[in-house]
């Protein structure tokens, strides 16, 4: 899926204190009924984010106009549970283009990076200094450097070095995704089968 | 030669190619779609232009959104008949072979692969749904994968992935009486938690582990990715090859013979290295029942809820916010609490074992009126068997009914939705928030346990009743 180059990011952060955030917290099941990829983000949390009614819940970070930005962090274990890549699309389509918690579940790592959001990992303590800083001031500043792999308190100037594998690095810089490398492969791969 | 583990086994054998810093371009034997996560996909490779590379490689069957009630007419709900309808196109236009609502081959994705034996040991076998482990079972590499990955199969039979982490999770001694597979995989996640095994490929050993029949370990493997881990998996034995043969797309006649001696080599070496190890006994396995909002949240049933007494401020809101959706509170005990809903069903257990684990537990016996019960068969051919073994019968004497295959109300796609407030005993896989409709309240538990429950209308050790 065609999605824009990522380049540095430096933004405010919208805080989701919430642990084990999982996919279906993230785009409940109601909401998959869709055949494109399309308009996801509206119903981003949704049963956080809203009441039966359709009104705002009052507190929900997303509902706040004091936070904004670029950037969502969230506890421990996010993305858990299903494979809906639909809860990267909600994420994206919403506005966000990095997620920053100290642990992912697996798929939706993948998921996240195979459509220009960049998932950081950063230390259980790096991630209580970010939101002592969104706290401090919720339009505090965010850098996300992919060349340098870093992610920096503007504030503090604090910084953490995150991993990310190099063909993944130069996909999410170029707007590139796997399949374009895998269709270019096809003669390997019947070869391969052949070969079986 | 080094030892090799049964992951580094299918894994390596399936390498097409290593890039340079970065994952493995990996070929995929088996590709199972279905009507939620492939439209997306095959939009894709219509932008791209791109047909489907190896058609008679993916099987399709819609199963997430379909009704369980009057399947002969068509889908009310406007969304979800598209989807199905898309999914039935695709697969027209691109060659691939579709199991419709109605006809022998439909069910959970999960339960028709093995069902048809289109799961065999030493494959690599992918689906666009996370319980897509539950092929592991057969001792393949079985795990769930994002739209895009569904795409870059239909493009290429590959899929790029960096090489998990492999763990090995030993449970010695026998299952006590009343205790089942699910009561295992419950007990281990809420030992290593719900991310405990993220980054890792688990490998399941030890006699509670082959002692298990085929159903049982597909519930195990299928409930691995809730501890997080990508997969789990059983090295094929007696039990894996008498349950494959025969069966529609099993190997045949020489066919069958070299199979046979290839699968044999699918064990792990002695000293074959893992990356993290557990082991657990059997013996202090009770029922497991959960009291919150994620599948590490479970107890033995005779147990009470933990306290937050030793908690850290983080961890005791989560908690706490968690027990609040549930409408429990710290240090009670979950026997006798009030049951509204009981669902027998998904793909980790609506195989045709759990209906009759579940039949012949409520034989003779009535259903508490207080109790909604809703039985789902994972497949046709289940379907079928409860008729063909009686168990209609018996089910319909003790007050139940059964509803048509699906995916049901395992993640209330449909209209099988369990109401706000309620409390359901469900067989399923996930408690998370709102997973069986919006403010729904899960406890996961095994067949027996939910008998048990759809008996008394409140939570009750099945222990009781053998
Ligand atoms: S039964 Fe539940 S877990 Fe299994 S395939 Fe269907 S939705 Fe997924």
């Amino acid at each position: 899926m065609a999605y824009d180059k990522f380049s540095k990011i430096i933004s405010p952060a919208v805080p989701l204190q919430a642990e084990n955030v999982d996919t279906d917290q993230i785009i409940p099941a109601r909401f998959l009924k869709a055949t494109e990829r399309k308009g996801f983000g509206d119903n981003l949390f949704r049963d956080w984010r809203y009441n039966k009614d359709g009104s705002p819940k009052a507190g929900f970070p997303l509902n706040e106009d004091k936070y904004s930005g670029k950037i969502l962090v969230a506890g421990k274990n996010f993305g858990s549970g299903s494979s809906r890549e639909h809860a990267a699309w909600a994420i994206y389509d919403y506005g966000f283009r990095v997620v920053v918690s100290s642990f992912f579940a697996d798929i939706f790592k993948n998921n996240a990076i195979n459509n220009g959001l960049l998932p950081i990992v950063v230390s259980p303590d790096f991630l209580q200094k970010i939101f002592i800083s969104i706290d401090k001031d919720p339009q505090a500043k965010f850098m996300a450097d992919l060349d340098k792999q870093q992610f920096t308190i503007l504030d503090t100037n604090e910084s953490e070095y995150f991993e990310i594998n190099a063909y993944k690095k130069h996909c999410l810089k170029n707007g590139l995704d796997d399949i374009d490398y895998l269709v270019a492969m096809k003669k390997e791969i019947a070869d391969f089968e052949k070969a079986k | 030669m080094t030892a090799k583990t049964l992951f580094d086994k299918i894994w390596d054998s399936h390498i097409v190619k290593s890039v340079k810093g970065g994952p493995d371009v990996l070929y995929i034997d088996r590709h199972l779609i279905h009507e939620v996560t492939s439209p997306v996909a095959f939009l894709g490779l219509k932008q791209r232009g791109l047909k489907v590379f190896r058609p008679d490689q993916t099987t399709a069957t819609p199963d997430h959104n379909v009704p369980t009630e009057n399947q002969h007419l068509t889908i009310l709900d406007e969304l979800s008949r598209h989807q199905v309808e898309m999914l039935r196109k695709n697969c027209n236009e691109h060659g691939i072979k579709y199991h419709d609502l109605q006809t022998e081959g439909h069910g959970i994705v999960h339960i028709i692969g093995p069902e048809m034996g289109l799961t065999q040991p030493g494959m690599t076998i992918v689906c666009g749904d996370s319980h897509t482990s539950t092929h592991g079972a057969f001792g393949a590499i079985a795990f769930g994968i994002g739209t895009s990955e569904v795409e870059m199969v239909l493009a290429s039979q590959c899929i790029m992935q960096p090489k998990p982490k492999k763990m090995r999770i030993t449970v010695t001694g026998q299952l006590r009486k009343g205790v089942t597979a699910k009561d295992i995989a419950l007990y281990i996640i809420s030992q290593i938690s719900t991310s405990g095994g993220t980054g890792h490929f688990i490998e399941y050993e030890g006699s509670a582990i082959t002692g298990l029949s085929m159903e049982g370990r597909m519930t195990l493997c299928n409930l691995s990715i809730e501890s997080g881990a990508r997969g789990g998996m059983i090295a094929p034995d007696e039990t894996t090859v008498n349950y494959i043969k025969g069966r529609e797309y099993a190997p045949k006649g020489s066919d069958w013979e070299k199979a046979l001696v290839s699968w044999s080599e699918l064990k792990s070496d002695e000293g074959a290295q893992f990356d993290m190890e557990y082991t657990f006994n059997a013996d202090d396995i009770e029922p497991m029942i959960t009291y919150g909002t994620n599948p590490g949240m479970g107890i033995g049933i005779t147990g009470s809820i933990p306290t937050t007494e030793n908690m850290t401020d983080n961890d005791k809101n989560n908690f706490t916010k968690s027990l609040n959706y549930m409408g429990y509170s710290e240090g009670e005990t979950m026997l006798g609490k009030k049951v509204d809903y009981v669902f027998l069903g998904s793909c980790t257990n609506g195989r045709i074992e759990d209906f009759r684990a579940f039949a012949y537990f409520v034989k003779g016996k009535k259903k508490s009126p207080e109790v909604t019960a809703w039985l789902v068969p994972g497949s046709r051919q289940v379907e079928k068997q409860i008729r063909e073994e009686g168990l209609t019968e018996i089910l319909e004497a003790a007050g139940f009914q059964l509803r048509q295959p699906g995916c049901s109300a395992c993640l209330a796609m449909n209209d099988d939705k369990i109401p706000e407030g309620k409390y359901a005993v469900s067989t399923t896989n996930r408690n998370f928030e709102g997973r069986q409709g919006p403010g729904a309240r899960t406890l996961l538990a095994s067949p027996l346990t939910a008998a048990a429950a759809a008996l008394t209308g409140v939570i009750t050790d099945p222990r009781k009743f053998l």
